[in-house]
């Protein structure tokens, strides 16, 4: 028999075989190592910094799963992903956790079975153009030339915006953020389209980031999260629950400076029980009891996540906008810990 | 006194499938082939069976959807509405389109360098084994990407063709060569015979088909003329007015015109975009594979005995009829086989397109709508299927030209 023919079939069993099994929380914790999908470097979403240790507001994500499941913030793999790669990663098993400034729409959830647990980053497309171009407004974009990441929503967004203001572009379908930087800036293409977050964090490792503006218009709903396979509800809740304690932390004012003493006991039974010193609630995860206080010290409640990789303060100064609490007029609403 | 008898009629024993060598071969076949069904229904059925438990079907029903997604370069009508079958055309054409153009350039690049390596001149055979070396030993993909950088970076933007201190300009008002692509003046009829322009072109080809089979024609004559007389006429000024006359006049009469390319606003717009992404994956596959080319041409030529340049050398041949009439069709027999691989390598290299942004076949079915519509079973397969009628039909091409050059035995 002829021996290609019995090699290409076994990687096709290979391949058959590799359905996704249940019980991720199961393997996470055989493996004590966390899978995560990630970008393939975005400065302040996840990219590594200079001592090669992955680092952004994604990572801190990934960071915060694997301390609450296996203890220990670093136990995490870290899986480089492009638009393209990222679902197949996903479904056949090879990550547990994609966090990859990802948007929630309805056939990734339905059609393509995965499961959104949450919201990290309420987002929109946005466009950049040089400065020295004189644009003001998305809508005297006819005719220019658009750098678009191929394989995300955005290419589809980009091209029902120009056809509902009835003018024309051509696009230039690039892989990574990376190649999108370099073209942009070599002049292969007027405009950048993107997630503005994402755009944000592009200019700020320009050379010179004041010649570049971001356009006001902002042409679609781009809500990011993390999200798991369909199917394994329970290594879902855990994903879920673990960025929701981030939140509710900043809610409840659980900070990294007053963790320890938190930890030790409140009277506000909502903190105890997420913290652990109250409740089970740990146990109903499959986790131990203390889960989200280890998650929560790592990098802290999601404000300081926010503050340290892509705030106001950073390179990138992206505001809180949207991404503000409830009670402070953006939409995060974590639901209670009871 | 002896008899003849028949020999004694065996019967057949179910041992003799093992022992007999007669049987033996057809019965390890057809234990072969038997395993070979077994391994192939094995897997059908665990991909079908591994689908259902993921609850996935294969359904071909999402290509009569809307694509969604505009594509930069399309030889038909396309835009974002049109259905993903059609942005698969799209995507097809541009695959044909390079891959044709990349065969015709790798064979020119491969048979110059292929002749001039053997050259007596030291300087130039070296300089061809450099370019040889340097080009088949690195990636094709980092030829691609090299190209495509250089082009980007070097050439100026449109930008810079703007307003009266205009840093770069246009080459005689009429090509601009840009890091987006060339533009080149497009030909138009003012008065066309025809309403359709595209019927406007098919009279224009149909002249040219017109004017080859007369050169034919005159080509016929004249080796009947120098067979028969030992003299050949010169056929170069009749041919010539064949070729050029018609198609002149019918340009004149329907009124030939170029539409120049124009800055405006953010882009060169008029004439004829030959794209950036086009020009450097045409190339970085032509100079690759050109390499390749070259061996096997090199290859070829010294497969021809010295004897025979000697032989025509003697007859007072000069070496440039020697290599065209004596050595080069001799060699296309060696050459033309694996000249077939390297056509079928260029045409599976294009898949490397979405590197430099070019919408080949693999960008968008395999790309974009594969990722949009997460039909990742159903788009392979449609791939593969492309990909092997493609090769199949090169690879058949190939062969009856083949079988018309090899040698004719009796």
């Amino acid at each position: 028999m002829n021996n290609s023919v019995f090699f290409g079939a076994l990687t096709v069993a290979g391949l058959a075989a590799g359905a996704a099994a249940a019980g991720t929380l199961d393997d996470v914790k055989a493996r004590d190592k966390l899978n995560c999908g990630v970008t393939t470097g975005l400065v302040g979403f996840a990219a590594p910094n200079a001592n090669g240790e992955w680092e952004g507001f994604d990572v801190a994500i990934c960071r915060a799963v694997a301390a609450a499941v296996l203890g220990d913030p670093t136990k995490v793999e870290f899986v480089p992903t492009t638009g393209k790669t990222r679902f197949t990663a996903l479904a056949s098993g090879e990550i547990d956790l994609l966090a990859r400034n990802t948007t929630w729409t309805f056939s990734r959830d339905v059609d393509l079975k995965f499961e959104f647990v949450g919201v990290n980053y309420y987002d929109g497309q946005g466009f950049m153009v040089p400065k020295e171009l004189g644009v003001s407004s998305a809508k005297e974009l006819d005719g220019a030339t658009v750098c678009i990441q191929t394989g995300t929503t955005t290419e589809l967004n980009l091209a029902d915006f120009f056809r509902s203001n009835n003018i024309s572009y051509e696009p230039v379908p690039i892989e990574t953020n990376a190649e999108a930087q370099q073209q942009y800036l070599a002049g292969a293409c007027d405009v950048y389209t993107t997630d503005a977050s994402g755009l944000a964090a592009t200019r700020a490792t320009f050379d010179d980031p004041t010649a570049h503006a971001v356009l006001p218009e902002i042409i679609s709903k781009e809500p990011l999260g993390p999200l798991v396979r369909h199917g394994d509800s329970e290594w879902g809740d855990v994903a879920r629950w673990t960025l929701n304690a981030l939140i509710a932390a900043e809610e409840l004012g659980v900070t990294s400076a007053n963790l320890s003493e938190m930890a030790s006991g409140t009277g506000n039974p909502e903190i105890n029980r997420l913290l652990g010193t109250e409740g089970n609630l740990g146990e109903m995860l499959g986790l131990e009891a203390d889960w989200a206080l280890k998650a929560l010290s790592v990098g802290g409640n999601y404000g300081e996540v926010f503050a340290k990789n892509i705030g106001e303060d950073t390179p990138i100064g992206l505001a809180r906008g949207l991404n503000a609490q409830w009670t402070n007029g953006g939409l995060l609403y974590a639901p209670p810990f009871r | 006194m002896s008899t003849l008898t028949d020999p004694p009629k065996e019967s057949f024993r179910l041992s003799m499938l093992i022992h007999d060598t007669r049987y033996r071969s057809l019965t390890f076949q057809a234990i072969a082939a038997v395993v070979l069904a077994l391994c192939i229904w094995y897997l059908g059925n665990n991909l079908i069976q591994n689908l259902r438990a993921a609850g996935l079907n294969i359904s071909y029903g999402f290509l009569a959807d809307p694509a969604g997604y505009d594509i930069n370069q399309r030889l038909v009508e396309y835009d974002s509405q049109s259905s993903h079958a059609r942005a698969a055309l799209v995507g097809v054409l541009n695959t044909l389109l390079v891959a044709v153009l990349a065969c015709i350039t790798a064979t020119i690049f491969g048979v110059i360098a292929g002749v001039l390596r053997l050259s007596q001149n030291w300087l130039v055979s070296k300089v061809m084994a450099v370019y040889v070396e340097i080009f088949r030993n690195i990636p094709v993909l980092i030829w691609i990407i090299i190209i495509f950088t250089i082009m980007t970076a070097v050439l100026p933007g449109p930008r810079e063709f703007r307003g009266d201190d205009a840093t770069s300009s246009m080459l005689f008002d009429a090509f601009a060569f840009t890091n987006r692509g060339i533009y080149t003046p497009a030909p138009y009829f003012e008065r066309g015979i025809f309403g359709s322009v595209t019927l406007n072109w098919l009279l224009v080809v149909a002249v040219l088909v017109g004017s080859f089979l007369g050169a034919r024609k005159i080509n016929t004559w004249a080796t009947a003329k120098q067979e028969a007389t030992g003299l050949r006429p010169n056929t170069l000024p009749i041919i010539l007015g064949v070729w050029l006359v018609p198609v002149l006049l019918l340009m004149l009469i329907m009124g030939l015109s170029w539409e120049m390319p124009e800055l405006k606003g953010f882009n060169f717009s008029g004439g004829i975009k030959i794209g950036g992404p086009l020009i450097a994956l045409w190339f970085a596959l032509s100079i690759y594979t050109g390499a390749f080319i070259a061996e096997n041409v090199r290859s070829g030529i010294q497969a021809i005995s010295k004897g025979q340049s000697e032989a025509a050398a003697a007859l007072g041949l000069r070496q440039g009829r020697i290599m065209n009439l004596v050595i080069l069709p001799q060699a296309l027999r060696v050459i033309i086989p694996p000249l077939i691989s390297q056509f079928l390598n260029i045409t599976k290299n294009s898949s490397l397109a979405i590197a430099v942004g070019y919408a080949d076949i693999t960008a968008t079915l395999g790309g974009i709508t594969l990722n949009q519509t997460g039909r990742a079973i159903e788009c392979v397969l449609l791939l593969m299927l492309f990909y092997l009628t493609a090769s199949l039909l090169i690879s058949m091409g190939m062969n009856i030209y083949n079988s018309s050059v090899k040698l004719k035995e009796r």
